[in-house]
This record gives C-alpha cells, structure tokens and sequence, in this order.
C-alpha cells in the first residue's frame, strides 16, 4: 500500500494514526467556516461512495437549508463486498475523517456529527472510538457512533437516515432528500468517509493542490480496492486519471492473464482486459465512457475462471441483498439470478438467455432505491462482455473457459 | 409547457395491474405483473385517463406529477 494524499505517512497497515502524529505530520486544522464550500466548489472533489456527486454542491444544499440544526452524517457502511478502502482508512486516519466531519458540521452548521460504520467493520469502529477519545471536548461531546446492519443496501442515502430514525437500514421511497428531511427532521449530509477526509486535506493544502494531484482534467486522488489476479490485492491509492493499467502494476501487476476487471463493484460492471487497462480511473471520463468508477473497485478476472459462473454469483448475491420493499426488484433480481443460474451451472431453459436480455433492460429505475438499477447495469455489462460465453453455456449447456481447458 | 409525468412508488406499489389497464397507451406490466411505465410526459389526450388511472389506484401508489424533474 502507498498513498499520495490521503495514504502517505506512515503505512496503514502499522494500524491507527493517533491525534499526535497526526498533528505533528498534517498540522492543525484551519479553521474554515462557509468559505471551504467554495475551496470544495473549485477543488472538483466528488463523493467517493459511488455516486460521485459534487461535495460542495452537497454541503451548500444542507448549509442553505440550516434551520433546526443540521446532521452531519459520516458514512462508513461499506456494503460492497470486494471494497475494502473505507475501512483501511478509517483504521488507519481515523483523525483525517474526523477531521473532515469537524469541517462539514461547520460548514453546514450541523450541532451533531454520527459516524455510521458497519457494524462488522469491528477494527474501524475501535479507531473511530479511540480517535474520538483524542478529539476536543466539545466535539466528542456532539458525535455519537452508530453501528449499520451488515448487508448491502445499509450505506444507501435513505436507509442510512431511515436506520436513525426508526432503526431499519432500509431505503425509504423518494422524496423527501435526507438533505430536506433526513435525520430527526432536520437536514442531513450524508457523506462518505472517503470525501470527508479528501475535505481535510482541501481545506489544509487547497483546491489548487488537490486538482494538481490529478492526471489531466481529473482532479485528486483516489483510493481504490484491488482484488483478484493481482499479484499484490489490497488498498491502493493513485492520482485520478491515472489508467486501470497502472494502478495494477501498483498492486504488483497480473498474477494470472487476464480475461476481464470489474470495474467499481457489484454496482459497476465488466469491461473485457485489453479495454479496461487504458480506461481513465476518473468518475465523470468513465461515465462519458459508459463505465463507473463506482466505491473504486478494481477487481480482475483471470482466464481461468468463467465469467459466466462469476456473474451468477453476484446477482444471486444481489438478488439476496434485495430489502425486499419494491416488487420489481424483489422478483425481478430473484428470477434474473435463478436464470444466470441456470446458465451458469445446472443447464438453461430455451429463453433464458433471452430473457435476461430484456430484463437487464427492464429493471433499470423500478425500485424506491438505485439496487435494481445496479444490478441492471450490472447484468448487461456481463451479457456484452461475456457474450460469446454466454452462447456457449446457452447452446451447450457447459462451460467454455473448461472446454478449452480440455482441448 | 411538457405535460405531467407519472410516477410509482415503488414500495406501495404491489402489482394489481389496474393502471396497465385503464391505461394501456402509457403502463405496461412486466412479468411479474408490475407497472413498466414509458418515461415520457404524458400526452394532452390522455391526461384525463393518467389521472383517473392514479386515482383508481388502491394503494395510492400512482401518481401523477406535473412538470419535468
Ligand atoms: S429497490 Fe430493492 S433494495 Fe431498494 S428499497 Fe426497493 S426492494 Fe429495497
Ligand atoms: S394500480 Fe397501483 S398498485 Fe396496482 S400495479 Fe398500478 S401502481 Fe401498482
């Protein structure tokens, strides 16, 4: 692991930076009120829990709201299961994201910070406490932990705040915004632990720094999850902009050849090996493109192991972290899972295939929350790269990638 | 001006299919019976079957929202 803003320092893997240290390495933080809103504004930093929403359009849209007290809501669910970044952060700068809470509850002119972590994220919630314990009375006195259910959906938005409220980390359908009505009533920035600390930094060094850390016209850094045949999976920080390639040879390149990267998570999608190396790790380039950086994740499918058999895996996944609220998701995800199933393992009805083309289309939009448009997205970017994979399992019932292992 | 758009709460909703057919031009069900909606404001003509297909709605799931979002 290296960093570059957020990661330099001592490495995280030496566990919990304390107030000393990082004092003593960062310096104490100014005190900006307002006027960060608009060093966030020119800085270009983007919410790093998947939406990647302008964080000064976020904060200004609480701050303008103020009446009864905004909430300042530091989220550190990380629902996603192959993302790993928000932990080790969390773990090893607690100090930074708290510091980065301290600045948005000034800014929005929030009375109360909560710091919502997973509540398996056991080694972040003991930083967060033990870095608490090192903060000014009065901030202490303002910031309670809550710890989040354990499944997928906890970290949305609305399910965040609907845990505070009623203690059910379900989705709630839209409107209001969190930032109208969130938690207790009162406006609410929900925001990831990520742009929390990513905010310390701006307001510390600058948004001239910060756009000057990126490659080209992406602003900052980024902290990413590499996983898979990598030779060296783990937390991983690289300039934005930077390539898919290069952040792999910063995780020690291919430990196997590559078939395809999951790019962004269960909630991005595949993009096939000689497309993804040159794609710029950068949210909005990679929308313009199609694809999503999503939390960061950058996973890599070896050869060996049939995309197919991989896809089902995660939409059956998907499907069981479904919150059961909204119908098309529910039996939507349920049966596009059962037919991926099918596909992959025990031998396709006629249509399946077929069905899944129309379905990946269809539940794009149908659920109070974006988990069916996730798993859309998600599905069709398998059934484009893994299309002639698909074929194979569709007309033979069996596996390509052992067919040629066979041959 | 655009016309209203019709939106479903999606938690409300749970698959009666009344709307697809008071309004077919606009709400088709998908295979597990519930409400596909074309994402498009709702024509002049049939403003008066949008609203009279929310208002049948049992559980108040559809809606009929004026302006673009
Ligand atoms: S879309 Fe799915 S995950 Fe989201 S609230 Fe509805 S049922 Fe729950
Ligand atoms: S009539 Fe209401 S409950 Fe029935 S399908 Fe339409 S929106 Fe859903």
């Amino acid at each position: 692991m290296t960093g570059l803003s957020l990661l330099s320092g001592p490495d995280p893997r030496a566990g919990m930076e304390t107030a000393a240290a990082h004092l003593s390495r960062l310096g104490p933080l100014p005190s900006a009120g307002t006027e960060l809103i608009d060093l966030l504004d020119r800085s270009d930093l983007r919410g790093r829990g998947g939406a990647a929403f302008p964080v000064g359009r976020k904060w200004r849209s609480v701050a303008e709201r103020g009446g009864s007290g905004p909430v300042v809501l530091v989220n550190g669910a990380e629902g996603e299961p192959l993302s790993r970044k928000d932990r080790v952060l969390m773990e090893a700068r607690p100090h930074l994201v708290l510091d980065g809470a301290a600045l948005a509850a000034r800014a929005t002119g929030a009375g109360e910070v909560v710091l919502y972590v997973g509540a398996e994220h056991a080694g972040a919630v003991s930083a967060l406490r033990r870095a608490l314990a090192e903060r000014p009375e009065a901030e202490r006195r303002s910031t309670r932990i809550a710890t989040a259910p354990a499944r997928y959906v906890s970290g949305e938005e609305t399910a965040a705040v609907h845990f505070l409220n009623e203690g059910v980390a379900l989705p709630t359908s839209l409107p209001p915004r969190p930032y109208e009505r969130g938690a207790d009533g009162r406006p609410t920035l929900v925001q990831n632990v990520e742009s929390l600390a990513h905010a310390a930094m701006i307001a510390r060094h600058g948004d001239r720094w910060f756009r000057d850390l990126g490659r080209g016209e992406a602003a900052g850094t980024a902290l990413l999850t590499l996983s898979g045949a990598v030779a060296v999976p783990g937390v991983l920080e690289v300039a934005q902009g930077s390539t898919v390639g290069e952040a792999v040879t910063g995780g020690g390149g291919l430990g196997a050849p590559a078939r395809a990267v999951l790019l962004g998570g269960y909630f991005g999608g595949w993009v096939a090996a000689e497309q993804a190396w040159g794609l710029p790790l950068d949210a909005p380039a990679l929308r313009d493109r199609g694809h999503s950086l999503g939390c960061g994740v950058v996973a890599v499918l070896p050869e060996h192991r049939c995309g197919v058999v991989e896809s089902a895996r995660i939409i059956t996944y998907l499907a069981e972290q479904s919150a059961r609220q909204c119908g098309p998701c529910v039996f939507g995800l349920r049966a596009a899972a059962a037919a991926m199933h099918r596909l992959a393992v025990t031998g396709a009805e006629p249509d399946d295939l077929e069905r899944l083309r129309r379905w990946s289309g269809e539940l794009s939009g149908r659920g109070a929350c974006h988990h069916p448009d996730g798993a859309a997205g998600f599905l069709l970017s398998a059934l484009r790269v893994f299309d002639e994979e698909f074929l194979h399992h569709h007309r033979r019932g069996g596996c390509s990638v052992r067919a040629r292992e066979a041959a | 001006m655009e016309g209203p758009t019709l939106e479903v709460d999606r938690i409300r909703c749970d698959g009666h299919g009344l709307c697809a057919e008071l309004l077919p031009e606009l709400i088709r069900l998908d295979d597990w019976g519930y409400p596909l909606v074309r994402p498009v404001p709702v024509p002049g003509p049939l403003v008066g079957h949008a609203r009279r297909a929310a208002a049948a709605c049992p559980l108040l799931a559809l809606r009929l929202r004026q302006g673009s979002r």
